[in-house]
């Protein structure tokens, strides 16, 4: 015990101080999606001390880093936040095409619409949203939106959807085979095909249970059958609940990455492209997978994978599948989404 | 020395003194009002100003002048057929969280008000010890006892289990997610807040008043009603107005324990600065919010004082 | 009393009456069903508490299932890097912020109460009360674009300091209301006596009036300190990089493990060093009385 109560003393110690590292790194990450033993490695190999801060979404994070001078040197944004960042100049140009490593990521990653070329930004891990099912509670085809838009009696009220404004009505717009954004800012929002989606959404919302982002717990409290999530989540579930099968409905289904990028007024300039750079590297890419169970965008790195991650079918769509990167939407429209998320949840 | 001039010297000397006492007062109060004044009002001076300008394309705020965010609280566009009509939607989400917080309030009044009195009328000795148990509760972490309801209260918690146990019922009830999850929510953050100021009301209560009643042969209820609870009036209201406004502010309790399927002000307000990325119509409603709660404040002042000129004039 | 058994007429209801005056003020007291109430209202409110206390010394992870006595969990806490940091963030936020907004509380108590009005007391209270009235999302918006402002216009970010001052914001009334309170109570002759005996203010002040007020003051800085270790809202929207808290580590938990008996643990210590602090006041306040 009394080793205990010095080591408790010596990490307070080491908290206050980084005395004996060489520089610092501040990292806003999401919550659970960093391998400790990467960012010990990474402290190892630079002598440097890590901060790892979390956030729950996209926009919280915009909201804090907004103004700048916060502090944080890298963030970690999805596609669509990434070009709100740059087009308000939030990121700084760190040419990750010019790095080390860069000759790993693949070349489906590289000419991305958020960035083409990889100016700013290096790729994080990379996933598709849809929705876990226990088929122990239903046994009947479960590729299809239609669970979501038109219960089955068996999971009627036993469904946890993303309160996520744009993945739902983007789920209603494929649903009813209508067009999502096509990332021009001004673009108009079409009110007929709106209507249709915001009146499937009333319809549908008495069968579900609950909003919230937290699909694992869902799912593994058995509050809900059905939940829906992202693939790699949906393999943390499936291993507490071997007949949880990850849905790839024929409606459509999103990808999307997350990137490492460095804010234009970060204190650790040179450290942040040290990390980037360190996180294109294979074995690294391969580290990051294995925590949070998502794709990497870096070749070579499936070879460090685990074989039964490397195998799995939440990281491996079908053939004949195609999951589509989706763009922001132009400010008329998020408005008019707004306004119908606001109805559906009022 | 005549009598004017010295009458006129005892004046100056009183108003130095008066203005000294006044000066000591200021200061003493200076480092709340400047800390407060800084950190508090200023933050809530630029939440007023973000109110009246257009909001950013992506977040943000852009400095022009508008009123759009008050109008668009009523009012609106409607989306599908273009006229400019009534929008009810936000004020049905407000009308929810202030029922929601009446309702949190009238139970907490009905439970607080016998536990008060139960404590107010223990030993003198043992009253301390009451006190700290009532209020033991409310230092445990909000997340954490908020999770640890859910997990007595979900289909698989330890209600259900025990229910179906004893054999009362064969398939769970759907306790969590529901009003009733979030009042019991919001009761057990609140209730201490009721208690309190009910204690310390009913503590100094002169039992002889009761005793009087109980001769002029009235019933123990009868001297509930008309006896004991016009006396404890002040705790009562301050009692209310403590859980009132902070149960209307509240939005982690009813968003864990109610599902998320709708929203609460707080929860609005949050997403205004979140996903919907319109941060002078956020504004707008957090002034709204605290608009209604002044509201409230100056109903209590009101009767407050009034009550004052009425037991003292 | 003599007249009580005199005067009284011995009629039907006055023999049935309880004599003994103690047993007689206890039945006059008594409110049929109000102590069921109140128990009733106490084990709800600590069926959680115990379930969560139990359980964090549960060998099993389930937190439904009751295994063996152990204290790994706690073992785990205490080795674990992430929580120490929480903890000391936590723990030097709300020090500093406690002892800031104790002085000050103290100050506006003195300032305005037990005295004839004087010019600016009414807005004074009000100042004082305001953070209690804002709804906690609201300052916690409003305090973070006043920081993210100062940041970006005047470059100034006081880094963990910004926290400290937002908590030290909304414990100020906090801690005044029990000191207030106190003060109200408190007896004027003894102060008086002083004065009387040739003391100066401050002499009085010091050896006088601070003696006494410290029950009050005790209680104050003890409620300013729990709300502030226990705040999630405001300190969510302002921590900047390293600055995660207690509250917000246990929420990051929460949502990727659900509740475990790692965070039941964390939160049973959070309870003990509450219960400490409080008893530590409590404590103090006996003494003085």
């Amino acid at each position: 015990m009394n080793i205990k109560l010095l080591g408790w003393a010596a990490a307070f110690w080491l908290a206050a101080g980084a005395a004996h590292a060489d520089g610092q790194l501040h990292i806003f990450n999401w919550g659970n999606y960093t391998n400790p033993k990467l960012i010990e490695k990474f402290e190892k190999a630079y002598n440097l001390k890590v901060t790892m801060d979390d956030y729950d979404s996209n926009e919280t994070m915009l909201a804090k880093v907004r103004s700048g001078s916060t502090g944080f040197d890298v963030v970690v944004p999805t596609d669509y936040t990434v070009k709100i960042m740059i087009e308000e100049g939030m990121l700084a140009k760190t040419e990750p095409n010019q790095m080390d490593n860069f000759k790993n990521v693949d070349p489906i990653w590289v000419d991305v619409y958020w960035d083409k070329g990889r100016h700013y930004t290096v790729p994080w891990q990379w996933g598709t949203t849809a929705f876990s099912v226990n088929t122990a509670k239903y046994s009947g085809d479960i590729n299809t939106l239609a669970l979501l838009f038109d219960t089955p009696k068996e999971l009627q009220g036993r469904i946890n959807i993303l309160p996520d404004m744009n993945e739902m009505i983007n789920a209603g717009l494929r649903y009813l085979n209508l067009p999502r954004c096509t990332g021009d800012p001004d673009e108009k929002p079409n009110m007929e095909n709106l209507k249709k989606v915001a009146d499937l959404l009333q319809k549908a919302k008495p069968n579900w249970r609950t909003f919230d982002y937290d699909d694992i717990g869902k799912m593994t409290s058995g509050d809900v059958d059905m939940s829906m999530g992202w693939n790699g989540s949906t393999f943390r579930i499936r291993q507490q609940i071997p007949t949880v099968k990850y849905a790839y409905p024929k409606e459509g289904m999103p990808r999307w990455m997350d990137n490492v990028a460095v804010l234009k007024d970060a204190p650790n300039m040179d450290n942040a492209k040290l990390f980037q750079n360190f996180v294109m590297d294979p074995e690294n890419a391969a580290l990051l997978s294995d925590f949070a169970k998502y794709g990497n965008g870096i070749t070579g790195a499936n070879k460090f994978l685990s074989p039964d991650l490397a195998s799995a079918p939440e990281l491996n769509w079908p053939a004949g599948v195609n999951p589509e990167l989706v763009p922001p939407c132009s400010k008329d429209v998020n408005d008019t989404y707004n306004k119908i998320w606001t109805s559906l949840l009022k | 020395m005549t009598a004017a001039s010295s009458v006129d010297r005892l004046a100056t000397v009183q108003s130095d003194l008066e203005r000294q006492r006044i000066r000591t007062r200021w200061s003493l109060v200076a480092p709340a009002m400047i800390v407060i004044g800084i950190f508090g009002i200023v933050p809530l001076l630029i939440i007023l100003v973000y109110s009246f300008l257009v909001a950013g394309g992506y977040g943000g705020v852009e400095w022009k002048f508008t009123t759009d965010a008050y109008v668009s609280f009523l009012f609106d566009r409607d989306i599908f057929d273009g006229t400019f009509k009534f929008v009810p939607d936000y004020l049905e989400i407000f009308w929810r969280s202030i029922w929601l917080a009446l309702l949190t309030t009238i139970v907490c009044l009905v439970l607080g008000f016998p536990t008060a009195y139960f404590m107010a009328t223990r030993p003198p000795s043992q009253r301390n010890y009451w006190v700290f148990l009532i209020t033991l509760p409310f230092w445990t972490n909000l997340l954490i006892r908020t999770y640890a309801i859910m997990l007595i209260i979900r289909d698989e918690g330890l209600v259900n289990d025990a229910m179906r146990g004893i054999g009362l019922i064969d398939k769970p009830v759907h306790l969590l997610y529901t009003n009733f999850a979030i009042i019991l929510g919001l009761l057990y953050s609140f209730l201490p807040f009721m208690v309190l100021p009910l204690y310390s009301s009913l503590e100094k209560l002169d039992f002889r008043l009761v005793e009087a009643g109980f001769d002029l042969y009235a019933t123990r209820r009868k001297v509930l009603w008309r006896i004991i609870i016009p006396l404890a009036k002040p705790g009562i209201i301050a009692g209310c107005l403590l859980v009132f406004i902070p149960a209307l502010g509240a939005y982690i309790t009813p968003l864990i324990l109610g599902g998320g399927s709708e929203l609460m002000i707080g929860n609005l307000i949050a997403l205004q600065f979140g996903t919907s990325r319109n941060w002078p119509f956020g504004s707008a409603q957090a002034l709204i919010l605290m608009a209604a709660v002044m509201l409230a404040l100056i109903v209590y002042v009101r009767s407050s004082t009034e009550r004052g000129r009425t037991a003292h004039g | 009393m003599a007249e009580q058994t005199i005067t009284r007429p011995l009629t039907v209801d006055t023999v049935k009456r309880p004599r003994d005056p103690a047993r007689q003020a206890l039945d006059l007291k008594r409110q049929p069903g109000f102590g069921t109430v109140a128990m009733l209202c106490l084990a709800m409110l600590y069926a959680p508490i115990v379930i969560l206390v139990v359980f964090s010394f549960n060998t099993s992870p389930s937190v439904t299932r009751w295994e063996n006595f152990s204290l790994q969990w706690f073992f785990k806490v205490a080795a674990n890097r992430d929580i120490h940091d929480a903890a000391f963030n936590s723990l030097q936020i709300s020090i500093v912020a406690t002892v800031v907004s104790t002085i000050i509380a103290t100050a506006a108590a003195l300032a305005t109460t037990r005295t004839r009005p004087w010019p600016g007391q009414t807005a004074a209270y009000m100042v004082i009360n305001l953070p209690l009235i804002v709804p906690e999302i609201i300052t916690a918006v409003a305090t973070l674009s006043f920081f993210a402002l100062l940041a970006s216009t005047a470059k100034i970010n006081l880094g963990i300091g910004n926290l400290i001052l937002a908590h030290s914001v909304f414990c100020i009334p906090f801690a005044y209301m029990p000191i207030r309170a106190r003060l109200e109570d408190m007896d004027l002759t003894l102060e008086q006596a002083a004065a009387d005996l040739y003391a100066t203010p401050w002499q009085t002040f010091r050896r006088v009036t601070l003696p006494l007020l410290t029950p009050g003051v005790s209680s104050g800085a003890a409620l300013a300190f729990i709300v502030s270790i226990d705040d999630f809202t405001i300190t969510q929207m302002v921590a900047g990089p390293g600055q995660t808290t207690l509250p917000l580590y246990i929420w990051g938990q929460l949502h990727k493990t659900g509740v475990t008996p790692e965070v039941n643990a964390i939160s049973t210590i959070l309870l003990v060093v509450s219960i400490l602090f409080v008893t530590l006041s409590f404590l103090i306040g006996r003494k003085r009385k």
